[in-house]
């Protein structure tokens, strides 16, 4: 029913596919630089405040990470008292169970979705399928995903490898499978596009009895859960059903209430551009006569737990999914979310897949390295993550595993050579007196190089070598 | 003043041109230029792909050569940030390396910060008479926070025009290891610099850092783009003397 | 051990960093500012609102029930949907049929459907971002009569317009379910360009009431 990214190619060998796809360079460009300077005007209006909203954002985080068992408590309590019921789910797989059991209960087949990344993540859909359950995802973007048996590939926009043309196909030859056909004169115009997605589940909305949501917000005092959302669909799955199911990582939480103060502002600014997004919905447990009466929230481990333990990737778990490190990306530009081979691309999945994975395969291990170190993640992250810090931290990690042992060697001999002034000069000499030599084209590794990069001229004297004549021309 | 020269392991071994533009530069306006001869790196490229302890101990090289200047000037924006940045992170808090570091970061300088936060001089005195890009460096821009430094010292150079480079901001897909480790995502953001670069109908592309530019020109050579690259050291070093005598 | 107390035991291991006597509690006071609007108030909130594509009028306090009417006409609404506690004077000015959601008989989904559309109050509207709150209050009614019609009219009172989103939170109760509005219902998923019109109501009107002077 959906992709799944099990037995992608590490990074480089995916994106490679990724760089020579014109069709897809051309998506991603227009798409990343639209968004970037969306963000970039709204971000500005703010002037200085905005860094005062950052690093207000970012203490609230870590704060409440360091607290988070507590704030963890706090927020259970808070739901149930309101009338919702709170599970706990270690993994992915007893997520799934805890979810799949819900539906079951309610005696529905059909549930409709709002999009999530959590959900996402442990692939709830496929195990909702396996028993015998239909998941329909509402969000444009998703819905363009599931009805093209593709996989997402970015957190906020998980089509924005495709074109409004590639859309339309999708529309015309998938829409009639899952419900109500596409209009037979549609058009790649946006509008229409949205016009057909709002035709293709507006039924869905009004019948389906079961909704499953994410949260961006989960606030420990009060037990109130708060969703950003755009096109309505989040309002018609959180509204109109009789349950609602929350899947929620246990990092979502922030302490109290007013500190939506600070993250209504960053997270619309970040992540798509706007003010404030067109829709946000906050529901505190069950209100008689209005929504769901039935709430289940899920709380998700899934590898956080030991994402808080290491003390420099722990800030991973302060990001509010804006994807605005994704988008100012020049390597995300050029490679789209798929290379990456998760569900969480980009920059920030480059830090954080890795680590809740537990570094446990070959693309886990390419992921700290798809990275130039440019540092432009870190300057719009809204919540101050410093990305470049965490890639670096597993960058430690994968070098110093078994698969690594050529590297070692050669950084080793690396060593030898620059801990000694005797030794690099002589390099420089013997490398001086080798120039010419040099081939356009180079072997192995440094093929990757001269590929398409000249390599540069070997001088015939070395700063040092220059400095010490000089020294004795002086005296 | 008494000026320590950090010249980097990469200019020392592929850009001597650089280091004696640098030299040339602030012996002219009047400086003494040391050059500390056991010298040799800086650890980044060990620290960015991962290796932290041989980073650490060539940190430790580092801050014994350099601990008794009054001043390090650094031709190279991202070695200066590694120290200035990433030399606190090396250390334990409290340990005898952090101290130290702790101590001599702020006495470490990339040349633009140099001549215009501490010797106060944008016009160098300076003759380039040429159409140029100015390229800001990731780490010089984001990391050292160099502003409109550069700009200012090339404005004030005779001669030369300044012209406008797009994506400017945008990284030029170095990255040390990076550039074998992805070679394919660094040639693409490298050939979308190249073509800026050749757009800004520049005769040559600047930058405070070689390494960058390596990836650059070699591109830009590999392309036959008619585009050359220079450390900024090199135009800052230029006079008319020199110029007419070429 | 139930997985509430493996997850607690794991998230207090991963924390053995943290000092024992670190302070559960936060020192707030980041120093943001309360807004970071530019001209009076109401000016802000209408330029915002037109902004995202929603439709504006500054009305006079004396006159709503005229504006409402005209909004209703010029919309071609005849069949709108109105929450009980809507003032009833609002609605004395036009003809058309009411479907009146109370409680006790809450409109039924398929004529939420069939609906022109809907006339509400709101709890707060923000100047800086251009968004109008509803949170359930009898003048504003449960959240499906303000979604499922495509047409929203939303009457706003000037004493109810904050300059920013700090202040719109402290006044709101987080207990009852809010909804936050700005603009019509939109999407940036194709090529991250933004469209207005999808799921939920596709046209949002807001009538600013004027202060009575």
């Amino acid at each position: 029913m959906s992709g799944t990214f099990l037995g992608m190619p590490p990074f480089p060998e995916a994106a490679r596919d990724a760089v020579n796809d014109s069709r897809l360079r051309h998506n991603l460009r227009k798409a990343t630089h639209t968004i970037r300077d969306r963000r970039a005007a709204v971000v500005d209006e703010m002037g200085a405040d905005w860094q005062r909203l950052r690093a207000e954002g970012a203490a609230v985080k870590e704060h409440t990470l360091r607290h988070l068992d507590r704030y963890l408590e706090q927020l259970e309590e808070s739901v149930e008292r309101a009338g919702g019921r709170v599970h706990w789910a270690s993994d992915a797989a007893e997520a799934n169970a805890i979810v799949t059991d819900l539906v079951k209960a309610t005696g529905e087949t059909d549930v409709v979705k709002v999009k999530s990344m959590a959900t996402q993540e442990i692939e709830l859909n496929d195990a909702l399928a396996r028993a015998g359950i239909t998941a329909y995802e509402t969000d444009l973007a998703e819905l363009i995903v599931q009805l093209g048996e593709d996989l997402p590939s970015h957190i906020l926009v998980p089509a924005i490898h495709l074109g409004r043309a590639q859309i339309r196909e999708i529309f015309l030859e998938q829409m009639a499978e899952w419900g109500v056909p596409a209009p037979p004169g549609l058009t790649d115009d946006p509008r229409a596009l949205a016009e057909a997605a709002r035709v293709h589940l507006r039924e869905r909305f009004l019948r389906t009895r079961t909704a499953i949501s994410g949260a961006n917000f989960a606030v420990a005092d009060t037990g109130t859960l708060v969703v950003l959302e755009s096109e309505g669909n989040g309002r018609m799955c959180l509204t109109l059903p009789q349950t609602l199911i929350s899947v929620v990582g246990i990092e979502k939480i922030v302490p109290t209430w007013s500190d939506l103060e600070v993250f209504m502002q960053l997270l619309p600014r970040s992540s798509t551009g706007e003010r404030m997004n067109p829709y946000t919905s906050t529901w505190t447990g069950v209100t008689p006569g209005d929504g769901p009466q039935e709430f289940h929230l899920v709380l998700l481990d899934n590898g956080r737990t030991d994402v808080l333990a290491d003390t420099v990737g722990r800030q991973a778990l302060r990001c509010i999914r804006c994807s605005a490190c994704l988008n100012t990306c020049p390597v995300y530009e050029r490679t789209g979310g798929h290379s990456y081979g998760s569900v969480y691309p980009g920059p920030i999945g480059a830090i954080l897949t890795p680590q809740l994975h537990g570094m446990s395969s070959e693309v886990d291990e390419a992921l700290p390295y798809a990275s130039s170190l440019c540092g432009a993640c870190y300057e719009v992250c809204p919540v101050a993550i410093d990305i470049p810090e965490v890639l670096v931290h597993l960058r430690e990690e994968v070098a110093a595993s078994p698969g690594h042992a050529g590297e070692r060697a050669l950084m080793a001999g690396a060593e030898a050579v620059l801990s000694s002034p005797r030794a690099l000069d002589a390099v420089q000499r013997a490398a001086g007196l080798g120039r010419g030599a040099v081939p356009r084209h180079l072997p192995g590794m440094a093929g990757a190089w001269t590929d398409t990069r000249d390599i540069p001229e070997v001088p015939a004297e070395s700063f040092r070598q220059w400095w010490n004549k000089r020294g004795k021309g002086n005296q | 003043m008494r000026i320590a020269l950090f010249v980097t392991c990469v200019n020392d071994t592929l850009f001597p041109d650089t280091g004696r533009a640098v030299v040339r530069l602030l012996e002219r306006l009047g400086h003494e230029v040391v050059f500390p001869e056991d010298q040799t790196c800086c650890g980044q490229m060990h620290y960015n792909t991962g290796y932290r302890r041989p980073a650490s101990r060539l940190a430790v090289r580092f801050v014994r050569t350099f601990e008794g200047a009054d001043a390090v000037v650094v031709p190279s924006a991202s070695c200066a940030a590694m120290i200035r940045d990433n030399y606190p992170r090396l250390g334990a808090s409290g340990s005898r390396l952090s101290r130290k570091v702790a101590r001599m970061a702020p006495r470490v300088y990339d040349l633009t910060e140099f001549l215009v936060d501490v010797l106060e001089v944008t016009d160098v005195g300076a003759y380039y008479p040429h159409k140029v890009a100015y390229h800001p460096t990731c780490h010089g821009m984001r990391m050292l926070g160099l502003g409109d430094r550069p700009h200012r010292l090339l404005r004030a150079v005779r001669g030369l025009e300044l012209v406008e480079l797009a994506g400017a901001a945008e990284c030029c897909g170095f990255g040390g290891t990076f550039a074998v480790k992805n070679g394919d995502v660094s040639s693409a953001m490298g050939a979308d610099k190249a073509r800026h670069a050749v757009e800004s109908g520049a005769e040559v592309l600047c930058a405070v850092d070689n390494s960058c530019l390596m990836h650059i020109g070699g591109i830009l050579s590999r392309q036959r783009a008619g585009v050359r690259v220079a450390h900024l050291a090199e135009i800052l070093a230029s006079t008319e003397k020199e110029v007419t005598a070429r | 051990m139930s997985s509430r107390e493996r997850i607690l035991a794991r998230v207090r291991r991963a924390l053995a960093d943290v000092p024992a006597d670190e302070p559960p509690v936060r020192d707030s006071g980041g120093g943001f500012a309360d807004s970071h609007g530019v001209g009076p108030t109401l000016e802000v909130l209408e330029d915002r609102l037109t902004d995202y594509r929603a439709l504006v009028r500054r009305v006079a306090a004396d006159r709503i029930a005229e504006e409402v009417a005209a909004s209703l006409e010029r919309r071609g609404a005849s069949r709108v949907v109105v929450p009980a506690g809507l003032p009833r004077e609002w609605l004395s000015a036009s003809s058309a049929a009411w479907l009146t959601d109370t409680a006790e008989e809450p409109v039924p989904l398929g004529d939420l459907d069939g609906a022109d559309g809907v006339v509400t109050a709101c709890a707060v509207a923000v100047a800086e971002t251009g968004t109008i709150v509803l949170d359930g209050g009898p003048d504003q009614g449960r959240r499906a009569i303000t979604l499922v019609p495509d047409y929203h009219l939303c009457v706003v009172r000037a004493d109810q317009v904050v300059d920013g989103v700090p202040q719109a939170v402290r006044l709101l109760d987080p207990a009852r379910p809010l909804t936050w509005i700005s603009g019509p219902s939109a999407t940036s998923d194709i090529e991250l360009d933004r469209v207005e019109g999808v799921h939920g109501p596709r046209t949002l009107e807001v009538l600013l009431v004027e202060p009575t002077s």
